[in-house]
């Protein structure tokens, strides 16, 4: 039995998204070609080596860049900018270091309640950091926290703005493995209580089948594309140890990671073979 | 305790008596013995070294009002100055005493009429001057802060509006306060001509010098600070979708302040530099125009008293810098701020 809390209206969609940085002559493309839907609801994982755009696709679907060709729709609407609804948790937390806990969370919570009263305010600013579990820090600033506990206080203030959706941008990947471990907990147990679709960018295979309906890889190199997506038909809630003996994680962990592999070894193939071809040019 | 008694004394910059507490509770009693020596015993040393130095070489320094005086002779002068300041204070007390009595008496007389006390009219001490130094050197700070901050972040959210101001700053920074306290004499005897002679004469030539002079430091360093913002503190302001004004003031701000309070650190121990030059030219009061009365002496116990203001100046210059210190990082949250 497969629970989730999808439905078949796409909350994503992007078609022939491609993005580069830099101008004219020495610009490189970053993603070549995307086409991904994002079904309303679901909990996507997208894995891929480092410097493969993972990060520049979380920004378009923020709405913080914008593609150079093609289209990125939210709920059949154009991305043109910002919105609080797409809330966005980054890899380094962005915590402002002069705010405590609930000055991080209030600084969401007064921007989009600003016709509640401050008592009101207040109290919403204290449901979300008791939710992440942070009662005990509240009057903290982020240089008094460990990693983790900055990771949830910026969890907290991505939910406070009620989004329909949270990006996250490798999340967990700067965190010990036991505290990495709590917080993946937390997030699916927010993720079912408050029936958001989660986008998670993770560097981690394990991580992304524990955690994900759907898992859509990135082509290693530059520019980047999407691989074929890897559905996870794991019942939830999954747990850790049985994972190490479950028959079918084990095929998905090793399909996913020779997808990867093997389309490093083509990659490099072909860089070797296009530099080959340059020298002979040459000579 | 303890640890918050040290965590007191690093935040205010005692840092030299740390050693002390942990010796106190027998925390690695030679170690700290150490540290101790490094930090206070060193200094020490080196200071008696100066003095022995001073000693030796000031009887056969000779100078056009006769020889330099040595420690012994500039201590007795500081201690002079001190009774002087203390006769003057009894004067006054005494003074206003018996004003108060005559106020009193003349009430009585003519009920209803208004008795006119008399101002003590007896010379400034060296008290005196140090007020009123102090006084202009903070109100041309704040003046300098006031005119540099605003402008600083104007340069630092526009690249347009610092290439248009650049060339004027560029420009007006390494003028030397003589320079500018001329042009200040000139203009504010010249605004304020009408006012008579109170506003003549006084503090203001000294303080506006001192603000043209230091302003320079905080301008850049606000300017610098603003266009330092983490681009993923400005990703916060994006996806919240804050108002540009919102986002200076909730956001910039707070994140330039370190850098506009290491600006206004270097800005005030300019201006108190700048403030000895302009208040010997332009004012009839401070410790400057104290300096250049004594000058005006020529002899060989105010030369004694010139060294003793020197003592004076670098004394609340140190204490300056070491207040704007404590300020500074009570606002670096943990960053790094340079001693």
């Amino acid at each position: 039995m497969i629970t989730t809390n999808s439905t078949n209206t796409p909350i994503f969609s992007l078609k022939n998204v491609c993005k580069g940085f830099g101008s004219a002559e020495s610009r490189s493309e970053v993603l070549h070609d995307i086409h991904l839907d994002i079904n309303n609801g679901e909990l996507l994982a997208m894995v891929g080596f480092s410097g493969t755009g993972k990060t520049t696709l979380i920004k378009l679907l923020a709405g913080l860049e914008t593609p150079d060709s093609g289209t990125v729709l939210f709920k059949d609407q154009p991305v043109t900018g910002t919105d609080p609804k797409r809330g966005v948790i980054f890899q380094n937390y962005s915590l402002l270091p002069w705010l405590t806990v609930t000055g991080n969370v209030g600084l969401a919570v007064d921007q989009l309640y600003r016709d509640r009263s401050k008592k009101e305010r207040r109290d919403i600013i204290e449901h979300y950091v008791e939710m992440v579990g942070l009662s005990d820090a509240m009057f903290k600033r982020p240089a008094e926290l460990s990693g983790g506990m900055r990771q949830r206080v910026s969890v907290a203030r991505a939910l406070s703005a009620d989004p329909e959706c949270l990006l996250m941008d490798e999340p967990l990947s700067a965190l010990d493995a036991l505290t990495r471990a709590v917080l993946q907990d937390q997030i699916l147990e927010i993720w079912r209580e408050q029936k958001k679709t989660v986008v998670l960018i993770t560097n981690s295979v394990d991580e992304a089948i524990l955690m994900a309906d759907r898992i859509i890889p990135f082509t290693p190199g530059t520019p980047s594309t999407l691989g074929p997506e890897f559905v996870v038909p794991l019942a939830r809630p999954r747990s850790r140890r049985s994972m190490n003996r479950n028959d079918l994680f084990k095929r998905l962990r090793n399909d996913i990671i020779h997808f990867l592999e093997s389309e490093k070894k083509k990659n490099q193939a072909t860089v070797v073979a296009e530099s080959l071809v340059e020298i002979k040019q040459a000579s | 305790m303890k640890q918050k008694l040290i965590n007191a004394l690093d935040l205010i910059g005692f840092t030299w008596l740390i050693p002390l507490v942990r010796l106190a509770t027998r925390e690695e009693p030679g170690e700290q013995i150490k540290q101790f020596f490094t930090m206070v015993g060193l200094p020490v040393i080196g200071l008696v070294l100066f003095f022995v130095a001073w000693g030796l070489v000031a009887s056969n320094i000779k100078t056009s009002v006769g020889k330099l005086p040595g420690p012994a002779k500039v201590w007795s002068s500081a201690g002079d100055m001190l009774t002087q300041h203390k006769i003057q204070k009894d004067k006054r007390a005494r003074h206003y005493e018996k004003e108060a009595v005559r106020k009193q008496k003349y009430e009585e007389k003519f009920p209803g009429k208004i008795y006119e006390e008399s101002q003590f009219s007896g010379s400034e001490t060296i008290v005196d001057y140090i007020r009123t130094s102090l006084i202009t050197v903070f109100f041309g700070f704040f003046m300098a802060v006031l005119i540099a901050v605003p402008l600083g972040v104007l340069c630092g959210l526009s690249k347009n509006f610092t290439a248009a101001i650049n060339p004027i700053i560029q420009l007006c920074r390494p003028v030397s306060p003589l320079a500018w306290v001329l042009i200040v004499i000139v203009v504010v005897d010249g605004l304020f001509s009408f006012k008579g002679d109170i506003w003549r004469n006084t503090f203001l030539h000294a303080a506006i010098t001192v603000c043209l002079c230091s302003l320079w430091a905080t301008l850049s360093n606000t300017a610098l600070g603003v266009s330092a913002v983490a681009q993923d503190h400005l990703n916060v302001a994006r996806v919240l979708n804050l108002s540009p004004l919102k986002k200076v003031w909730k956001i910039i701000l707070p994140s330039a302040v370190p850098y506009i309070f290491t600006g206004m650190r270097i800005t005030l121990g300019i201006g108190w530099m700048v403030l000895i030059v302009s208040e010997m030219m332009a004012s009839q009061k401070g410790l400057g125009h104290y300096i250049d009365l004594l000058y005006q002496n020529n002899n060989n116990e105010s030369l004694a008293k010139i060294i003793v203001c020197i003592f004076i100046i670098g004394s609340i210059g140190f204490l300056l810098d070491r207040s704007m210190f404590v300020l500074q990082r009570a606002v670096s949250f943990g960053r790094e701020v340079s001693a």
